[in-house]
């Protein structure tokens, strides 16, 4: 892998870190102030549909939950059980891929 | 004074990667550095006991060895600050090729200062007007701060990154070139940030800061890597690397 690769891809898991101390703050909030009058799920649920801004939202809350887990991931596989080269970075392309499809379906039916 | 009785035992690695622990019992003299102690043993014991060092006075860094299983130079450290139940170990460096006893091959070391850019490199061209330095500028602090390095090698010896990656630069390496990526009169950048940030770049560091606590003048390389990966993300982020 070429040098600067390596590189970019801690600041990719650095910057995503730093999105995602937002968006689980804003997560966070939004969930205690949704629950606060007592809204059931299907009411929540109701209220999100169509909402395309929340969806924008939470898409970019999971491709960076999936950015940031991937790169972690994939320096603890070569530091800890010394697994790096080919095979590991198709596997957790695979990883990365099936977060980011089981995420972005989940966002798919909160909104649509 | 040298106490006739009291007597400590020093375990110490002969031999190459492949050796053994060998014992001396030697007099406990107090006010004695471990350098002192091995010199003791090498003039009156066994001369063919091998360590290195030069200065005697903590400038130099040639006599850094684990002493009771850390990195420590032996030339200030005191026998009776260390000595545990009258038994001291000492080992040669780790993550360094062993050459012979006590003594480590240092070129893998320096070589990283090499690959990290850690020499001074001036203008290409005449300097027409000189940048001055003046002591209490911030970017002047960041360099003096890390330019006292003695380069002994505590640091990459405790550095357990090192350990796990061998490519990583280490912490004397990187605290190198951070000091002179904020020296006014060095022209090697933007050279030296992609040097720093190849695959064995400051991006490895855990900032354990096991370098901080085994450098023995204090000084502190994880906030100088954690410098040179802020500096060479602005630099990425902007383009210019």
């Amino acid at each position: 892998m070429s040098n600067r690769i390596e590189f970019k891809l801690w600041l990719a898991h650095r910057l995503s870190g730093m999105a995602l101390g937002l968006f689980v703050v804003v997560h966070l909030a939004g969930m205690i102030i949704a629950i606060q009058g007592g809204l059931s799920s299907a009411e929540i649920l109701q209220r999100t549909s169509g909402n395309y801004a929340l969806g924008v939202f939470y898409s970019l809350f999971t491709i960076a939950a999936a950015t940031h887990s991937t790169i972690g991931l994939r320096t603890v596989a070569r530091e800890v059980i010394g697994w790096s080269g080919i095979s590991a970075n198709f596997f957790l392309i695979i990883f990365f891929l099936f977060l980011c499809a089981m995420g972005i379906s989940a966002v798919g039916g909160l909104v649509l | 004074m040298e106490n006739n009785q009291k007597k400590i035992t020093v375990s110490v690695w002969r031999g190459g990667e492949d050796g053994n622990f060998e014992n001396f019992q030697v007099p406990f003299v107090e006010d004695q550095t471990i350098l002192d102690l091995l010199t003791h043993v090498q003039r009156t014991i066994d001369n063919s006991l091998s360590y290195r060092f030069a200065c005697r006075v903590g400038m130099c860094g040639s006599c850094a060895m684990r002493v009771n299983g850390k990195p420590r130079w032996t030339c200030r450290t005191l026998v009776s600050t260390v000595v545990q139940n009258d038994e001291l170990k000492l080992e040669p460096l780790s993550n360094l090729p062993v050459v012979k006893d006590l003594v480590v091959d240092m070129e893998p070391f320096f070589e990283k200062w090499q690959e990290a850019k850690g020499r001074f490199e001036p203008s290409d061209s005449p300097v027409t007007e000189f940048v001055p330095i003046k002591p209490d500028d911030k970017q002047r602090q960041k360099a003096d701060e890390a330019i006292e390095c003695i380069n002994c090698g505590c640091c990459y010896a405790a550095c357990d990154v090192v350990e796990s990656n061998p490519a990583y630069l280490g912490p004397a390496a990187l605290n190198r070139a951070w000091s002179l990526i904020n020296d006014a009169k060095d022209f090697a950048n933007p050279e030296r940030l992609k040097a720093v940030s190849g695959d064995g770049g400051c991006q490895n560091c855990h900032t354990n800061s096991q370098c901080v606590a085994r450098c023995p003048l204090q000084l502190n390389p994880t906030r100088s890597i954690a410098g040179l990966k802020k500096a060479v993300s602005l630099a990425t982020l902007k383009g210019e690397i």
